[in-house]
């Protein structure tokens, strides 16, 4: 049993971030006929997957092509849901913008990561 | 709808599509203060009536039992047309974001009114609490509490009242004392309203967003819901300075749900009995007992 507060070392798993990249990046930018990958808002080195506790945790970040704070976080909602539907196993999922790339990106962070906000639709 | 014992009104619409909405009781029954998305806090009063209620999501309006057992909708309005109904008698805009959670001070239980005038907390997206008290017909904003670097989600009173639990995204639980003017540790007030401290952090427990905070009024347990599927329970150590309270963590169910733990509540009546509800669909009760020596 651990003690009440310690943290577990996370492991971190390649090939389960290939599973959740492959999901990812084929999903089209809302406002362009490219995909993810195409446009460089999300690769391969963006997706993270560590394993706490028997539990994952994936976390993506991405880089809007503009700055610009609603399509930010339609990306968010995106890969939000796809992951929701299609990823196989149970997991928590943290969504951030690559730091840098945006003026509001902690808002943006604090918006997708809000799950009742998220449920709403934004 | 309407039937003589259900309050039913038409809906402003725009109250019922925010999701997510939370409402809370006073301890006198005759005021329900209700909260939402568009980030203000509603107190509305009227005759005190037991009405069961009950909300189903996502879609479905909030429902209540009627008299003869059946579930029927309930629906808010901001205007009066009977004697017995609710009335709003106020909306605080003071949140600038999304208000996740009301709960009412528990003074009117403890026989306390004259030293502690009802009092409303809210908890918000824009990361602070908030407190409100009745100035001659309104509400107004008489304390907001800062430290939480995040959401705070919920919020709970202990038994005596006059402390308060928040908890938040920032993966923290803090306490916050109330002070009254004239206080013996001269903490500075303004005008005649109480001011709030924050007495004790707990960090480093938490791993993901604490969705909500139980007190317990029996026993003086917290219990904390979290978004690593886990509940804890803290206790206050006993000899703790009461104004730089020590707590410490007594129970840890690791994977208490399969998913994030949204709620937790203790039976009013029976000790360490503590029921918690999850996305994972599921509803569970656990009976918590206080460790040797505590």
């Amino acid at each position: 049993m651990q003690p009440p507060g310690a943290a577990q070392q996370p492991r971190i798993m390649e090939e389960k971030a290939l599973e959740v990249y492959d999901l990812i990046r084929t999903i089209r930018d809302p406002e362009k006929p490219n995909t993810l990958e195409e446009l460089e808002v999300v690769s391969e080195s963006c997706v993270e997957v560590q394993e706490i506790n028997e539990e994952y945790l994936v976390i993506i970040r991405f880089t809007p092509t503009v700055p610009h704070c609603s399509l930010a976080t339609l990306i968010g909602l995106c890969l939000r849901v796809k992951l929701q539907r299609c990823l196989p196993f149970k997991h928590n999922l943290e969504i951030y913008i690559s730091e840098g790339t945006h003026s509001t990106e902690e808002d943006i962070n604090k918006q997708i990561n809000d799950k009742q906000r998220v449920a709403n639709g934004l | 709808l309407r039937d003589s014992s259900v309050i039913a009104h038409e809906v402003p619409l725009p109250t019922l599509l925010f999701m997510g909405a939370k409402l809370a009781w006073a301890p006198s029954g005759n005021l329900l203060a209700t909260c939402s998305r568009d980030k203000s806090v509603w107190v509305w009063e009227g005759e005190s009536r037991s009405l069961q209620v009950d909300w189903e999501p996502p879609d479905t309006p909030l429902r209540v039992r009627d008299r003869v057992g059946s579930w029927v909708p309930f629906f808010f309005s901001p205007t009066v047309d009977e004697e017995d109904e609710y009335e709003c008698v106020s909306v605080l805009n003071s949140h600038t974001q999304d208000v996740k959670h009301v709960v009412w001070h528990p003074s009117q239980e403890l026989g306390l009114l004259s030293l502690f005038p009802q009092l409303l907390a809210s908890a918000s997206y824009d990361d602070t609490v908030k407190l409100y008290r009745e100035e001659e017909d309104d509400w107004v904003c008489c304390a907001t509490l800062e430290g939480h670097e995040s959401t705070v989600w919920s919020l709970a009173f202990d038994p005596s009242g006059q402390r308060l639990a928040s908890c938040s995204d920032d993966r923290t639980v803090r306490i916050w004392r109330q002070y009254l003017p004239g206080n013996e540790q001269g903490v500075a007030c303004s005008g005649s309203d109480p001011s709030w401290k924050c007495i004790c952090t707990l960090s480093g427990f938490h791993s993901r967003t604490i969705y909500d905070i139980a007190w317990c009024q029996l026993t003086g347990a917290l219990a904390t819901a979290c978004g690593d599927d886990a509940i804890r329970v803290f206790q206050e150590d006993p000899n703790s300075d009461p104004q730089q309270p020590t707590f410490s963590l007594t129970a840890h169910l690791h994977q208490a749900h399969s998913q994030d733990v949204n709620c937790v509540a203790w039976n009013p009546k029976e000790p360490g009995l503590l029921a918690s509800c999850s996305d994972d669909g599921e509803v569970a009760f656990w009976k918590y007992q206080r460790p040797e020596g505590l």
